[in-house]
């Protein structure tokens, strides 16, 4: 009943005009405008539902597909569509929205209205990067939301927010400005900047592996990926709650997302020549970071470290395909692999967005990050305790949690590869409850440490309510991972028979 | 009748019910109401699981393997969550949820003043729910999740009392060093599922051949069989949650949780768990003498050097954790042997008369006010009788005196170890034999510093003691009775019929078994046999030296500390494993953290290459700045400059 809708437009655009019809609300009156971008964040995750539940999942070919010439004189196409690994991606978003669109419901006094419809529109843009499918439309999507991102770490941050910012912006735009060489190279060889054309587009190895370090570049730093992860730290810590909740569990995706659009269909045989750098980078997050989490005083630093070692296995799942496929043992576990990496983009975008989430519910009440400044907060916040031991246990990737889902996938995998790399990444089970357990330990557990944890007054409801939510995702993704996992087969295999074909 | 599959079902759903309703609902339902529901809940999984034993041992119950529901499939892989019911399954959920109803029954009791009661039993229903889908799977990702299920709520248990600073650690330690044993284990999954594709216990054993065959080269250039490097990684898991040395350090220190944990958890159920999977994966342990072998010697050690410890600790629960410490030892040389069935027979026994002592211990510990040094106790039997006369059926199972349950399983280990042909079974022969002198010897040690002698204790608790109430000594009194009994008229089931027929897999040319069922000729016989001198003379030899040493001349053993003192320090520090783990393990990660810190993050990429780059362009900027100065003569010379190396390039070259 939907297939003649253009949904991904309305999903796309309704938090777009939404957001600027928040603004005009002003601050006058902020519940207003509070309740028109609850509104419209609702409406817009109800209406990528349909999504899911019309998607298909007896092909790889793109779904709700519309394509319409857009600038005639390049070729450029409003040109969108989605698969399996887009698809998920993008109930993620509306679903986050709603979350931050509530946890910033009283939080946020100054300006609520333009920080409403920040959010609104970095939903929109962040839509319109997973669903666009022409080159110059995602660049177009993916630069924009950097706009409304610096601005929410550059109006509503903390002290040092500056310095946040243009280390967070310089960093960004510098790896995207060279996937817009790579984009306006293939261009020319193509004559077309639809993605799939640059997928069949024969290319040399050298041209591949250009165009390759290029994308690499630009989504090593989305991702984040060692050693270009140092703007994560800094950005999360000067962020507001929800800044940091959206830059955690989505923005860093869409670093993940573009090694599968681009870079592995694009340069299957640079993917494949330079395996070992990106494994390499993968292992030195999960290991590197994972010791310095371990040191970490501020708790937002903590848990942005914590990020980078969880989407270590991201990127660790998405190339070690090819050893696997060359292992001599069978090609079983490529596919494991790969959507071992899919899962942990989705589990990490709830799992660490509810960390910050509980960081943040602390935040308010006092006014701290600081590790030290804690102690014994079950004492006075139970039921808030019981929530963050909870995602504390699913970020050390406990089963039965999201957490494990995916590690447990690309550790099997990887196996098959080399047994070191299995080992390596298999440490995150000690390192990555080491960091996190030690801090609960700190933060939670323990007599009251001082007055103002005494004064403490557990969450209300509203909090309950964003807690809740992300904890039934979290506990429905691992106990039963197949609905998430089944959408992407038909995407996975076909990507893996892609780059089973040379180019050259 | 009811279908087998709604009973499978609800054997583990009932514990979860009563879990979730106390747990979410604990403030509402009030403290009998979760009390109430919870043992309800347990009870309905006890009865049921003695159902299903009765069918699988009296009426010939065929082997149920199915799945419950699909968990995920991913390339071709099907992940399960499903239920494999044979004798040894049964007989764990039987233990399982028997050893639990006790507990939670004996919990009213010993936690009736706690803040947290409706929290404890929501956590102890929800451990006998995660022990059971561990015991009940039928793959390796459910006993994956149980696992880690378990090991969660001992987390939590163990710190459950979170104000206070020693139960954080011990709980944070435990879960650190059960980790490091499922890092192993989880490798020795993923080995198993690359070689064989598969995660499904029948499957996996079915084509074991295939692992058998395989090498690999984990160090180059050195080929390693598939089948030994799978089940030594699974052994490392099994080291870990039954705490093998040198994973054991987590055990005492979770003595800080509440003694109804240490009973149900630390000593009868989850930290057998590990006993269990080997015993589960026969079929794979079988086919490599090698890992067999670094199973028997990693229980010897465990066996011997434990018990040792437990001579010269002071903490009444100390005691016994590392009494339980050297009798999973002893299960373990049984694996190592080969005698599965040995170790499960032993697991069940130890089940009950450890979970006996243990909850002895609180009884006593409950009377004296909390206080658990054995040195200011003593003369505590005209007090405490029935806790008095359970505790001295406890310590004899233990110790292993004719015709306890204890004597069966562990003289069954024993001839097994004899027997054992793998390498390394000659020094845990002599390990488990020594062991048995050392349990006799530290068991009753703390049995007359408790319960005989002088009373040590001050008047004020003095004046207060008396036996504790029925919900403890109930329970008690129900555990005592399979701790005597059970061995006599169990053994010959469990050890000699075809009980454990397809779960159990011994090859024949491991043949301790054989020799265990050679030495065995009906129950009666078997006592009479312990009578000669063997055995059953050392751990006699051990109560009497204690009953001399602790009871006839104190002095003896002040003069012996004095004496022998620095053996007596290196077991008080427990041979340095806490020290060394503390400052080479946990010291160096901090270390290594800081530094990757401080210099690979701050100093290297953000100092140089970040800030550096940004000053660079700063001062290219602030270079560049100087030409632009806005006086025309400047910019005209500038230009004339530029002009003439132009045109000298162009002309001159």
């Amino acid at each position: 009943m939907y297939a003649d809708w253009p949904l991904l437009s309305l999903v796309i655009w309704t938090p777009i005009f939404g957001g600027i019809l928040v603004l005009f609300a002003g601050d006058k009156e902020p519940s207003g405008a509070r309740k028109i971008a609850l509104v419209v964040s609702l409406i817009t995750f109800l209406m990528t539902l349909p999504l899911y539940t019309q998607f298909s999942t007896s092909t790889h070919l793109m779904q709700f597909v519309e394509r319409h010439e857009w600038i005639a004189a390049f070729n450029i196409e409003y040109y969108l569509g989605i698969d399996g690994i887009s698809m998920p991606l993008i109930l993620l978003t509306s679903f986050t929205t709603v979350i931050v669109v509530i946890s910033a419901w009283e939080v946020i006094q100054y300006r609520a209205s333009q920080y409403m419809a920040a959010f609104l529109i970095m939903e929109g843009f962040m839509i319109g990067t997973f669903s666009a499918l022409d080159s110059i439309l995602f660049y177009i999507f993916f630069e924009a939301m950097l706009i409304p991102m610096f601005l929410v770490i550059g109006i509503w941050g903390g002290a040092n927010r500056i310095y946040a910012t243009l280390k967070f912006f310089l960093y960004t735009f510098i790896g995207s400005v060279l996937m817009l060489v790579a984009l306006i190279y293939m261009y020319a060889q193509s004559g077309s900047f639809a993605i799939f054309d640059f997928h069949h587009l024969k290319l040399g190895l050298t041209e591949q592996i250009l165009i390759f370090l290029a994308f690499l570049v630009a989504f090593a730093v989305k991702v984040p990926m060692w050693p270009v992860h140092t703007w994560l730290p800094d950005a999360h810590v000067e962020a507001p709650t929800g800044g940091s909740v959206i830059l955690a569990a989505i923005m860093l995706k869409i670093g993940g997302y573009g090694f599968l659009r681009f870079s592995l269909p694009i340069t299957p045989d640079a993917s494949a020549e330079l395996d070992w750098l990106i494994i390499t980078m993968s292992l030195t997050a999960v290991v590197y970071i994972g010791f310095v989490a371990l040191v970490q005083r501020d708790m937002k630093k903590l848990i942005a470290y914590s990020s980078i070692a969880h989407m270590g296995f991201v990127t660790l799942g998405f190339f070690i395909v090819f050893r696997i496929v060359n292992s001599g043992y069978g090609e079983q576990g490529a596919a494991l692999a790969l959507e071992g990496g899919m899962v942990q983009m989705v589990s990490h975008g709830f799992i660490s967005g509810a960390m910050f989430l509980c960081v943040g519910v602390m935040y308010d009440r006092m006014h701290s990050r600081q590790i030290a400044d804690y102690g014994g907060v079950a004492n006075t916040m139970p039921v808030f305790a019981a929530f963050m031991v909870f995602f504390a246990m699913a970020n050390a990737g406990l089963p039965g949690t999201s957490g494990f889902v995916g590690e447990f996938m690309v550790i099997l995998a990887s196996f098959k590869a080399s047994f070191w790399i299995a080992f390596l990444a298999a440490l995150t089970l000690i390192l990555g409850a080491a960091y996190t357990l030690w801090m609960i330990k700190r933060v939670i557990f323990g007599e009251v440490a001082n007055d103002n944890v005494a004064a403490l007054t557990d969450i209300n409801k509203r909090e309950f309510l964003f807690l809740a939510l992300l904890a039934i995702a979290v506990l429905a993704l691992g106990l039963w991972p197949d609905p998430l996992v089944d959408v992407m087969h038909p995407t996975i295999n076909n990507l893996l028979n892609h780059i089973a074909n040379p180019k050259i | 009748m009811v279908s087998m599959e709604f009973i499978y079902l609800a054997i583990p759903l009932s514990s979860l019910l009563g879990a979730l309703i106390a747990g979410f609902f604990g403030k509402q339902i009030g403290r009998s109401g979760a009390h109430c529901v919870t043992i309800i809940g347990v009870a309905v999984s006890f009865v049921l699981s003695l159902i299903v034993l009765n069918g699988i041992v009296n009426e010939g119950v065929a082997i149920y393997n199915k799945s419950v529901y699909t968990w995920m499939v991913s390339d071709g892989i099907r992940f399960e969550v499903g239920f494999l019911i044979d004798g040894l399954t049964a007989l764990m959920m039987a233990v399982v949820t028997g050893v639990s109803l006790m507990v939670h029954i004996y919990t009213i009791g010993y936690m009736h003043e706690d803040p947290g009661y409706q929290r404890f039993f929501s956590y102890i229903s929800l451990f006998t729910f995660s022990m059971l889908m561990l015991v009940m799977s039928n793959n390796f990702l459910q006993l994956f999740f149980g696992w880690e299920a378990v090991g969660l709520i001992s987390y939590l248990l163990i710190g459950f009392w979170f104000k206070k600073e020693t139960a954080i650690y011990a709980n944070m330690k435990a879960f650190l060093v059960n980790r490091v044993g499922d890092f192993g284990f989880l490798l020795g999954i993923a080995v198993i599922l690359m070689f064989t594709g598969s995660l499904d216990y029948y499957e996996v054993f079915d084509r074991a051949d295939v692992l058998v065959s395989a090498t690999m080269q984990v160090i180059p250039g050195m080929d390693w069989s598939v089948i030994t490097l799978a089940c030594i990684l699974l052994f490392i898991g099994a080291m870990g949650k039954s705490a093998q040395v040198p994973l054991h350090v987590w055990l005492p220190d979770s003595m800080e949780g509440p003694t109804p944990i240490s009973a149900l958890i630390h000593a009868a159920t989850m930290v057998t768990a590990g006993i269990f999977m080997v015993a589960r994966m026969s079929p794979l342990f079988e086919l490599s003498s090698t890992a067999l072998s670094f199973v028997i010697v990693i229980g010897a050690t465990t066996a011997i050097f434990m018990g040792l410890i437990g001579i010269v600790q002071n903490d009444i629960k100390r005691v016994v954790a590392y009494s339980t410490l050297s009798q999973l030892g002893y299960m373990t040389v049984a694996l190592g042997a080969s005698a599965y069935s040995a170790a499960i027979f032993h697991l069940m026994t130890h089940a009950f008369f450890k979970a006996l002592l243990f909850l002895a211990a609180g009884s006593v510990i409950i009377a004296m006010h909390h206080e658990q040094d054995i040195r200011k106790m003593g003369g505590l039997k005209k007090y405490m009788p029935i806790t008095y006369w359970v505790s001295l059926v406890g310590s004899l199972a233990l110790i292993g005196f004719p015709g306890s349950s204890g004597y069966f399983s562990k003289d069954a280990i024993l001839i097994a170890a004899k027997n054992a042909d793998v390498w390394g079974a000659g020094y845990a022969y002599l390990a488990v034999l020594l062991g048995v002198f050392v349990t006799a010897f530290y068991s009753f040690r703390m049995f007359f510093l408790v319960f005989h002698g002088e009373e040590r204790m001050d008047e004020h608790t003095k004046s207060h003691l008396h036996e504790t109430p029925a919900v403890v000594t109930v329970p008690l009194i129900l555990l005592a009775i399979p701790s005597a009994i059970i061995g006599w008229f169990t053994i010959d089931a469990v050890l000699f019929s075809d009980f454990f027929d397809r779960a159990i897999v011994i090859f024949t040319e491991h043949g301790a078994m054989t020799a265990v069922a050679d030495a065995f000729h009906g129950s009666a016989s078997f006592v009479l046999h312990g009578l000669l001198p063997g055995p059953t003379w050392l751990a006699g030899g051990g109560v009497i030296c204690a009953w001399y040493i602790y009871l006839k001349k104190p002095q003896i053993a002040t003069d012996l500390r004095n004496r022998l003192g620095w053996i007596y320090n290196i077991l008080d520090n427990k041979y340095y494993f806490d020290r060394f783990n503390e400052i080479v393990f946990a010291g160096t990660a901090r270390g290594i953290g800081q530094v990757l810190w401080r210099l690979g993050d701050a100093l290297m990429i953000d100092g140089l290459v970040v800030n550096g780059s940004a000053r660079l362009v700063g001062w290219i900027s602030s270079v560049a700045r100087y030409t632009q100065t806005g006086y025309l003569n400047h910019y005209a010379f500038a230009m004339i400059s530029g002009l003439i190396l132009l045109l000298g390039w162009v002309v001159l070259g």
